[in-house]
């Protein structure tokens, strides 16, 4: 089997500073500029990643009290391996108590022929805070889109609040049909976790013809949004974000 | 926390109204079906039925539209009772199967009304305006009312079907409109006579004063029976 | 083995009555939005939502045939259903088959969750439940919901767009295999979350424009069907 393992890590404390901050193989972390308390993280890529056959994982903590904001400097672009071989993404988040953390990359584009498994796993204390979006595109302009499953598991206070895998791609059944992506070529999700949710749960919204927001049964709200493009999913993205209370 | 349905709500142990009394032992309310052709005039008599009996019975209803809500809208707005005693029910464009071969959203329907409003005296539920042949299981309704009216043609009665020949009262409703329409009402009396021997017919005219006495007096009637433990039905009377 | 496949037909029989008349499975959001205008088009929804919503009703009634805790199970509905009108419709139905279930096959098992939980359980958790009074096997149930995710929106269809109901008939079959291979898979789901007591190993195939437009859908003012 060939390709690169790598493990990102980043761990922020309460007095705004990066106890941990290493970047491994296609990841390179930077420090950016933040305002207030908060630390930001920029995710750059240093090699064209993930190829299939890499292993790549990133783990960021936010401890608590602290207040960390991750974003990338580009879209993450799924490729196709020399072997065939399916590459896998997983990551790791842990939110502590009275804890922030804003999780907003570029999206994921998945390219022809790649096959790609991203497993994201959110842990927010009750007391903390989250922000997440993940956004993906079904190939290049002009191209068929590469393979993608994708899995986001929400626990907060250790119980699961949210679970979905959304799969498509070459060899998926029906994914382009009307009840899952309907030939949209773009699709995404925001999800906000908030302890004030949990007296006063936000209202369902519905954003245009593809995208809602909707209270779920923990404390936390989710944006589903599909779209035509990446603009197109990003503006519904923060309209559900500003919904919500978020300006992203 | 689960956030979706924070409220509690008591036990319940009926799957039909089989079963005459509450988990708490007290008798619930009689359930009357009011089914007909569409725009005979079921939700009007409906209305005219809260309105003349709300003063002195604990009233509720539930509707079996075809198009979500149209005539629990009609109810609502023409304030007959307050919106938390009327329950529209979806019925995936098949009244007759929601009050008849599948009555489980019905009888949810029937069950939440008792028990956000309740104690109640009488539930009323209305079907969607549908055919001569929907009729209400005994599984649902305690006795049913079926409305046809004077325009739609005098014929009606004599062809007969399940609603016509069977229900518990046979309603002809608009009576006023029958000498501009040509329909004769002697005729209609005897051929539903024909039809249901010794069953109850009403002619009423809801645009009169108090036009929808006869229906009230027999549901009443319906109401002492069942208050005391005797059979509701006319055809066991 | 006879009386099981008979029950197996009875629960699986869309004249069984629990309320499933009364809701297309997305089905009409689809048609409104012209996502569906034809059996080849009918025939990719129900795929969409069989490998989706399916797989994940499949798997806890399955799970829930073979004796996991419901509750865990119905948290764990909840966790896989994002949509507030989702929900509230998963445990309407719940609560009709609930209904029925108890009338058709009285069980312990079955008042007991009637008893704690009068606000339901999600439909296919009690599908599990009402399989295993009537003595149906976990590939058994996850068969019979496989299919239902399958066969509502196909008979909505017939409704909606007066769609010739042969073709609809045909397009259902042809999704058998699918359904068998949904069906096995949900099945080995099942077993392992029964093996470990963990939910996490329960499918969670999520299907965004089904999430998107039930949403929708429940704030229609005029509508054909419940969802």
């Amino acid at each position: 089997m060939t390709g690169v393992t790598a493990h990102a890590r980043v761990t922020a404390a309460p007095d705004g500073s990066l106890p941990l901050l290493r970047g491994d193989g296609p990841f390179a972390l930077r420090r950016t500029r933040a305002a207030g308390p908060w630390s930001q993280v920029t995710v750059v890529g240093a090699m064209s990643a993930p190829l299939g056959g890499d292993r790549l994982r990133l783990t960021a903590e936010a401890l608590p009290g602290a207040a960390l904001r991750v974003t990338s400097a580009a879209a993450t672009i799924a490729l196709p391996g020399r072997d065939g071989d399916g590459a896998t993404y997983d990551t790791a988040l842990t939110v502590g108590a009275d804890a922030s953390l804003w999780w907003l990359p570029e999206p994921v584009v998945s390219a022809a022929r790649s096959d790609l498994r991203m497993t994201t796993r959110v842990d927010v204390a009750d007391t903390a805070r989250l922000v997440y979006r993940e956004e993906q595109i079904l190939g290049r302009a002009g191209e068929e889109p590469g393979r993608l499953v994708a899995r986001l598991v929400l626990r907060i206070g250790g119980v699961v609040a949210l679970d979905q895998e959304l799969a498509y791609g070459p060899g998926v059944p029906g994914y382009d049909g009307g009840a899952v992506l309907g030939g949209h070529r773009a699709v995404g999700q925001l999800l906000v976790a908030d302890p004030a949710f949990a007296d006063k749960p936000p209202e369902a919204a519905l954003l245009g013809g593809t995208a809602v927001v909707t209270p779920l049964a923990a404390s936390a709200a989710l944006v589903t949004a599909v779209a035509a493009d990446g603009l197109a999913l990003r503006r519904l993205l923060t309209a559900g974000a500003e919904h919500l209370g978020v300006v992203a | 926390m689960h956030l979706d349905h924070p409220e509690t709500f008591p036990h319940r142990h009926t799957w039909s109204s089989a079963a005459p009394t509450l988990p708490d032992g007290t008798r619930r309310a009689l359930r009357i079906g009011l089914g007909g052709p569409v725009g005979s005039g079921k939700t009007a008599t409906v209305a005219a039925l809260c309105r003349a009996l709300r003063d002195r019975l604990s009233i509720a209803v539930v509707t079996n539209d075809i198009y979500t809500r149209e005539d629990a809208d009609f109810l609502l707005r023409n304030a007959v009772l307050p919106p938390e005693r009327i329950a529209a029910v979806e019925t995936g464009a098949c009244p007759h199967t929601a009050i008849r071969d599948d009555i489980s959203a019905n009888l949810e329907a029937v069950e939440e009304l008792e028990e956000r409003t309740g104690p109640l005296d009488l539930v009323l539920v209305e079907s969607g305006g549908d055919n001569l042949t929907a009729t209400f299981s005994t599984g649902l309704v305690d006795a049913q009312v079926f409305v046809i009216d004077v325009a739609a043609g005098d014929d009606i009665p004599r062809k007969g079907g399940p609603g016509v020949t069977t229900a518990d009262l046979l309603v002809v409703n608009k009576t006023d409109l029958a000498p501009y329409v040509g329909s004769d009402l002697d005729g209609m009396a005897r051929d539903a006579k024909a039809q249901r021997g010794d069953l109850p017919v009403a002619f009423t005219s809801l645009r009169g004063e108090d036009g929808v006495r006869p229906v009230a007096d027999w549901v009443l009637e319906r109401l002492a029976a069942w208050t005391a433990g005797r059979p509701v039905r006319a055809a066991a009377v | 083995m006879s009386t099981r496949r008979t029950a197996l037909l009875l629960l699986a029989d869309g004249r069984f009555p629990a309320g499933a008349h009364a809701h297309s499975g997305g089905a009409e959001a689809a048609v409104r939005a012209g996502r569906i205008d034809g059996p080849a088009t009918l025939a990719a929804f129900c795929r969409g939502r069989l490998h989706t919503t399916g797989l994940v009703a499949a798997a806890l009634a399955a799970a829930a045939c073979a004796g996991c805790d419901p509750y865990a199970l119905d948290a764990a509905a909840d966790a896989r259903t994002p949509t507030p009108a989702l929900r509230d419709t998963a445990r309407k139905l719940g609560r009709q088959l609930l209904r029925a279930a108890r009338a058709t096959w009285p069980a312990p098992e079955l008042h007991a969750v009637a008893a704690t939980r009068p606000r339901g359980l999600h439909q296919p958790v009690v599908l599990g439940l009402t399989a295993r009074a009537a003595g149906l096997t976990p590939h058994d149930v996850a068969q019979a919901a496989a299919y239902d995710t399958v066969s509502s929106p196909a008979t909505a269809a017939v409704r909606l767009l007066s769609l010739d109901p042969f073709d609809a008939t045909a397009v259902l079959a042809g999704l058998a295999d699918a359904m068998d291979a949904v069906a096995a898979q949900a099945t080995a789901a099942a077993e392992a979350v029964l093996a470990t007591g963990s939910t996490d190993h329960l499918p969670a195939a999520s299907a965004p424009l089904l999430d998107i437009t039930a949403q929708q859908h429940a704030a229609w003012p005029v509508r054909l069907f419940a969802s």
